[in-house]
């Protein structure tokens, strides 16, 4: 343990994700002899996304506006959406260029460990999304793990009964007990392209 | 099959020590402390990506050391594979095959197989449930390694399930969305518990003549008046909290366990106990709430059997599980941790006689009189951190 502040900034950097002790202790004395302009800068950036960085209001990924750019695209095709968990999936599966839809970021996945149910997520959101919009199939891109598959089945069975509406979940191909952000773009892509009807 | 070499940076007590191996048995001798169950640990480990003797693998690193190292080379039918494992407790263990690129550790499950007997094996007897469920699964996946997968698959979903089961009975809230989203984790429940209940219910019908046949032979001569010369028969009951599955399911002889089957059963079992299950805030069904029963004669060995009939069931479930590999195909290699000072002659004289053998026996003991002459063979001398070729 270190006194006051220093330990401070250790327990903060520590409960970052992908951040372990060692991590924590080696960032925070980096910054302790960093030149001050560049701990400012990191500063300004943190308060910018905290202040600056908005929700799209239709589909939950990141913006600088209201409503996102890829929403705002009319090239992207309306009538397909693929449900994600978090912001960075939107960008692991732009990166395969397959997909021309549009996307729904839940915000998460079913964890009741954490306390996370439907409720939780943005599913109500994307309920009287296909209630308004013209979407007319939803492709599963939950992570391949234990929650996201629940989450799948979840909305598997919230949506079987709408009508005209159909379901694809990503083919299987991803590594199990993964993430999809670090599944290559060529699995990504494949499964993307051979999704299938549930 | 055999290991040919096994080498360690920073596992346990050893910070480095190649060990080059041979066929046939062999014994590491030393005294107490000296690290000789942590070098059979670090081949257990090989195998079934754990330790016998602790939960997690932080205990597995030296003490000031970031990450072990382990390397084995296995020799099956010839063909000889290099496997490296890197164990880094907080970050994901490495691994790689004949120095090829780095895969998930799971994929090298496989490449060796152990049977591994330690004197904490007594606890497969006289221990609770959770220990005769861990030998099972273990042994399941050693024979068929994407049972890990399963095992793994269905302890995640277990501990969400009940996560959620806990916070709505606590809330006294069974609403529909709560109801809706426990149907989806009874759902993934059922798919995999019923994956892992056929797994374990074959095994335990394929067992069992072994079981049976090891005991006699461990045990012969043992018999008492009462139960004539033929001793006491060692049989298996595999005690299951799935009620309502066919009642040959897990006998020797009878029909396969059907998955498909299990899971629409257990998922109506679950549907009836819903209630009970939210007051509680627990799982009450599955294979997390099993018991192997291990049965002498009439009688559950548990709580029956004697102290040497005890041991004898012990060395019995570890023999038939070195029987069962072996007649699957590649013949597991036997270790004696540390066994032979606790039996008494007659036991330590047929366990020696019954693997003497097998393809490769490691035998640890503290001083070379406890090695039986049936297992005579290369002999390793373990002392202050070296291992010393002493014959
Ligand atoms: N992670 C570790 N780092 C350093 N030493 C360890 C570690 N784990 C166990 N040890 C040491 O290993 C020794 C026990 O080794 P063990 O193989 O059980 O001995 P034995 O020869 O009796 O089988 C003890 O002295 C213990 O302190
Ligand atoms: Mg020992
Ligand atoms: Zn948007």
């Amino acid at each position: 343990m270190y006194e006051g502040p220093v330990q401070d900034l250790i327990d903060e950097l520590g409960r970052l994700p992908g951040i372990g002790p060692k991590g924590a202790q080696r960032i925070a004395f980096h910054l302790l002899s960093a030149e001050p302009a560049d701990v400012t800068r990191l500063q300004d950036a943190l308060q910018r996304v905290k202040e600056g960085v908005v929700f799209c209001e239709v589909c939950g990924n990141v913006s600088e506006r209201t409503r996102c750019r890829i929403c705002q695209d009319t090239r992207r095709d309306p009538r397909l959406v693929c449900v994600v968990e978090e912001p960075k999936d939107v960008l692991a599966v732009e990166r395969t260029r397959e997909f021309r839809g549009r996307y729904h970021v839940l915000g998460g996945a079913l964890d009741p460990l954490s306390g996370v149910g439907p409720d939780q997520l943005r599913i109500r959101d994307l309920v009287s999304r296909i209630g308004t919009d013209e979407i007319t199939e939803i492709i599963i891109a939950t992570d391949p793990n234990t929650e996201g598959e629940a989450t799948a089945t979840y909305l598997v069975r919230l949506l079987q009964d709408f009508p005209g509406l159909s379901v694809t979940r990503l083919a299987s191909g991803l590594p199990m007990g993964g993430d999809l952000e670090f599944a290559d773009e060529l699995t990504l892509g494949r499964a993307l392209s051979g999704r299938r009807s549930v | 099959m055999y290991v040919r070499h096994l080498q360690l940076t920073d596992f346990r007590s050893w910070q480095h020590v190649d060990l080059p191996l041979e066929a046939g048995p062999t014994a590491l001798v030393g005294a107490n402390g000296q690290g000789k169950t942590n070098l059979v640990e670090a081949l257990g480990y090989v195998a079934t990506l754990g330790s016998h003797r602790v939960a997690g693998d932080a205990p597995l690193i030296r003490h000031g050391a970031q990450r072990a190292v382990v390397r084995a080379a296995v020799v099956n039918e010839d063909r000889e594979l290099l496997v490296e494992l890197e164990i880094a407790p907080g970050r994901a263990n490495r691994a790689r095959v004949n120095r090829g690129s780095a895969t998930r550790p799971r994929d090298v499950l496989g490449i060796l197989r152990t049977v591994l007997f330690a004197p904490e094996d007594l606890a497969l007897v006289r221990g609770d449930p959770g220990q005769r469920r861990d030998f099972l699964d273990e042994l399941l996946v050693a024979r068929a390694p994407r049972y890990a997968g399963v095992r793994s698959d269905y302890e995640k979903v277990l501990k969400q399930r009940s996560a959620l089961l806990k916070s709505a009975g606590a809330a006294k809230r069974s609403d529909s969305a709560d109801l809706r989203t426990l149907e989806v984790w009874d759902g993934h429940l059922a798919k995999y518990g019923a994956e892992l209940l056929a797994g374990r219910l074959d095994l335990v019908a394929d067992l069992v003549p072994h079981v049976t046949r090891r005991y006699a032979e461990v045990a012969a001569g043992d018999t008492s008046e009462v139960d004539g010369p033929a001793g006491r028969v060692a049989e298996l009951e595999y005690r299951g909290s799935v009620t309502g599955l066919p009642e040959d399911y897990g006998r020797p002889g009878g029909q396969r366990a059907d998955p498909v089957t299990i899971e629409s059963t257990l998922l109506s079992r679950l549907a009836e106990i819903r209630q009970q299950e939210l007051e509680r805030g627990v799982s009450l069904v599955g294979p997390h709430r099993d018991d192997l029963e291990l049965v002498l004669g009439q009688a559950p060995a548990k709580g029956y059997a004697s102290h040497g009939e005890s041991w004898s069931f012990a060395l019995a479930l570890r023999l038939a599980s070195y029987h069962l590999l072996s007649e699957d195909g590649a013949e597991p290699v036997l270790i004696l941790d540390d066994v032979f000072a606790e039996l008494d002659a007659r036991r330590r004289a047929r366990l020696a006689r019954s693997v003497a053998g097998a393809e490769q026996v490691l035998v640890t003991a503290a001083v070379a009189e406890d090695v039986p002459a049936e297992l005579s063979g290369a002999r390793f001398d373990v002392r202050e951190g070296e291992v010393r070729r002493a014959g």
